[in-house]
């Protein structure tokens, strides 16, 4: 049974990059260099990023967009930053002062500190000192990226519950529910990778993504892809659905779903430098995701095929720009789904991620597993385990399906019958009639008992 | 070979100031009068206690600490008191009947473990190698050292787990 896969050890005429060995020995001031490059990157990439976007899509809709300040409206954000730092700060008089003001801190910084382990490029000499283009790694950089992801979400509860007004408080526990549950798909949507890369590091994942080794099928040696959004398509697709989720953005952008809430978890936050922090924090988280997309799965720093074929591609400063260009792309990736796709329900958007991503992940998972396993050792009792894990996941599939299906048929004759009962008597509450407790309506209300909500 | 304990390391100086957070802001979660307050606390308490498992150069039990006690248990138990109470400013019946014997256990549970680590380390001394606290030495150590333990423990959450559902699930009825 040695049919399968024999691994393929790293030929690399050029070198995969750096490791986590590379890292700790650079002076303080290429830290602070480095430091400082990625402040003012995310900085400007937020003022761009919003430019981008409105531009974007607004082409999409067949508008023009800003086009008045500055040359092709570039100035627009600028302006509009300057007008939330020139507006009257308002604190409302009842809010937990303390943390009214720090949440919009807790939502904005770890969404910086999460892009300090996100590799920009390889080795490079930086005034006569060699130091990878990474402000740090860790032998757990993945982990710091998911923790700082988890800690963000006090903003949006913090910023819900300090304001002490109703919209804000629902608004807030919407979308934090919403940032933990696809957290826990992202999370999984990560194992794959961490499998097929042996290492939570993000230098070295992008280094294993140099090279993807072969697949040996007898004498023939099928060459398989370096990248792993196409080696773990799955995973990478379950990212991208988690990302759209995790930034709320559309079509997840349920917490500032302006025709049901008044504004979200930010209501209270009507003006000024706050509310700026928040708009802040979700461009900057928007880049995170995106950078963490290409690291683990687009190949990190890497150039693409067709300029990988030329020797200087992946040495120097160049990478930089290919890890730029596919930020920009996934940016624009995100522009896209935003002019395409409607807004989902809440509790569509909470079936998806619970009952749908999570299993998934988990039965890709466990293949991906037994996949790796079958390369440590494929003794016929290890082809046996899978096969029984396999017949035994399709066994409890079905069963689910054919109790689910059952069910649903139910459902679709009890709300058929509801409907017949409903159009026979459409005072009972039925439909399409008029709110027939307007007062011009006298005497019709007679069936219908409403309670009134009181006003605080 | 043991060091000497005096001077003390930076090490020891950092890990020290970590713990008095942590016993500092773990007395304010049960003092303090605002629920939702004990509950930042008890982030501030998780967090020193992070910081101490990295001092330790336990970088992967830290990372996980952060991910699931500050991530997610604590945002659970905020979820609870919103969707329940949500309250505003101080509460009056937080102190519970029961505060003179329960900080009576709490002092014997401290007494004990703390005589027990002391009784049984002593004058042992762990070198801080980084790298001892890596992902691959704690899978290495759990999955093939303590395997058992592990399995078992999953089984006794997932039971719990599947508990928690049906006990607040109120469709599912129990046999008449």
């Amino acid at each position: 049974m040695t049919f399968l896969v024999s691994p393929v050890a790293n030929p690399g005429p050029t070198s995969p990059g750096p490791t986590l060995a590379d890292f700790g020995h650079d002076p303080l001031w290429i830290s602070i260099i480095k430091a400082v490059f990625l402040f003012v990157f995310l900085m400007v990439g937020v003022l761009m990023g919003v430019w981008t976007e409105r531009k974007l899509i607004s082409r999409m809709q067949h508008r023009y967009g800003p086009n008045r300040a500055g040359k092709f409206g570039l100035l627009q954000t600028v302006a509009d930053g300057l007008k939330m730092g020139l507006k009257e700060d308002l604190m409302p008089r009842k809010v937990d002062k303390l943390l009214y003001f720090l949440a919009p801190v807790i939502i904005a910084v770890p969404a910086f500190l999460a892009f300090s382990v996100i590799p920009f490029g390889p080795v490079v000499s930086m005034f006569g000192v060699k130091t990878p283009l990474q402000l740090t790694d860790l032998p757990v950089a993945v982990l710091l990226i998911l923790a700082m992801a988890s800690i963000g979400v006090y903003g949006i509860v913090l910023a819900g519950w300090a304001s002490r007004s109703p919209y804000a408080i629902l608004g807030g526990l919407r979308s934090s529910a919403q940032v933990v549950s696809y957290e826990i798909a992202m999370g999984l949507s990560f194992v794959a990778v961490f499998l097929y890369a042996g290492t939570l590091s993000t230098s070295e994942i992008v280094a294993k993504q140099a090279d993807g080794g072969s697949f040996a099928l007898g004498s023939l040696n099928i060459p398989l892809p370096s990248w792993y959004a196409v080696l773990l398509i799955p995973s990478f697709l379950i990212y991208v659905l988690t990302m759209l989720g995790e930034t709320n953005r559309v079509p997840f952008d349920l917490p500032e779903g302006e025709g049901e809430l008044v504004g979200g978890f930010h209501t209270e936050y009507s003006s000024s430098l706050k509310f700026a922090m928040f708009m802040l924090a979700e461009y900057v988280n928007v880049f995170v995701v995106s950078g963490v997309a290409t690291t683990l799965f687009l190949g990190g720093w890497r150039a693409p095929w067709p300029i990988s074929l030329w020797d200087g591609a992946n040495v120097g400063w160049w990478p930089m720009l290919w890890f730029f260009a596919k930020l920009v792309l996934l940016f624009c990736f995100f522009v896209w789904v935003r002019a395409s796709l409607p807004r989902v329900r809440y509790d569509q958007l909470m079936h998806f991620g619970w009952k749908v991503l999570i299993p998934l992940n988990l039965a890709w998972i466990l293949m991906v597993a037994s996949f790796r396993a079958l390369r440590v050792d494929n003794s016929p009792l290890v082809i046996v385990l899978m096969a029984i894990v396999v017949v035994g996941a399709l066994g409890v599939y079905f069963r689910f399906d054919t109790v689910l299906q059952r069910r649903r048929e139910q459902r679709a004759a009890q709300e058929a019958e509801e409907f017949d009962q409903l159009r026979d008597q459409p005072t009972a509450g039925g439909f399409p009639v008029p709110a027939l407790d307007l007062p011009h309506y006298h005497g019709a209300t007679t069936g219908l008992n409403r309670k009134e909500v009181p006003s605080a | 070979m043991t060091p000497a304990l005096w001077p003390p390391t930076a090490q020891e100086i950092v890990f020290l100031l970590l713990s008095v957070v942590a016993v500092g802001s773990a007395l304010l979660v049960v003092t303090t009068r605002q629920l939702v307050h004990a509950a930042l606390w008890l982030v501030a308490c998780f967090g020193a206690l992070a910081g101490c498992y990295l001092v330790l150069t336990a970088e992967f039990v830290a990372w996980v600490q952060v991910l699931i006690y500050v991530g997610a248990v604590v945002v659970l138990m905020l979820f609870g008191i919103m969707l329940t109470r949500a309250p505003i400013g101080r509460t009056a019946d937080l102190d519970s009947g029961n505060r003179v014997v329960a900080a009576l256990v709490a002092l014997a549970t401290a007494a004990v473990l703390v005589t027990v680590v002391i009784d049984g380390f002593r004058s042992a001394y762990t070198p801080l190698d980084p790298g001892t606290g890596s992902a691959k030495s704690l899978g290495g150590s759990i999955f093939r050292t303590w395997v058992l333990p592990f399995e078992a423990l999953s089984i006794l959450l997932l039971a719990a787990l599947i508990g928690a559902i049906v006990i607040s699930r109120t469709d599912i009825k129990g046999r008449e």
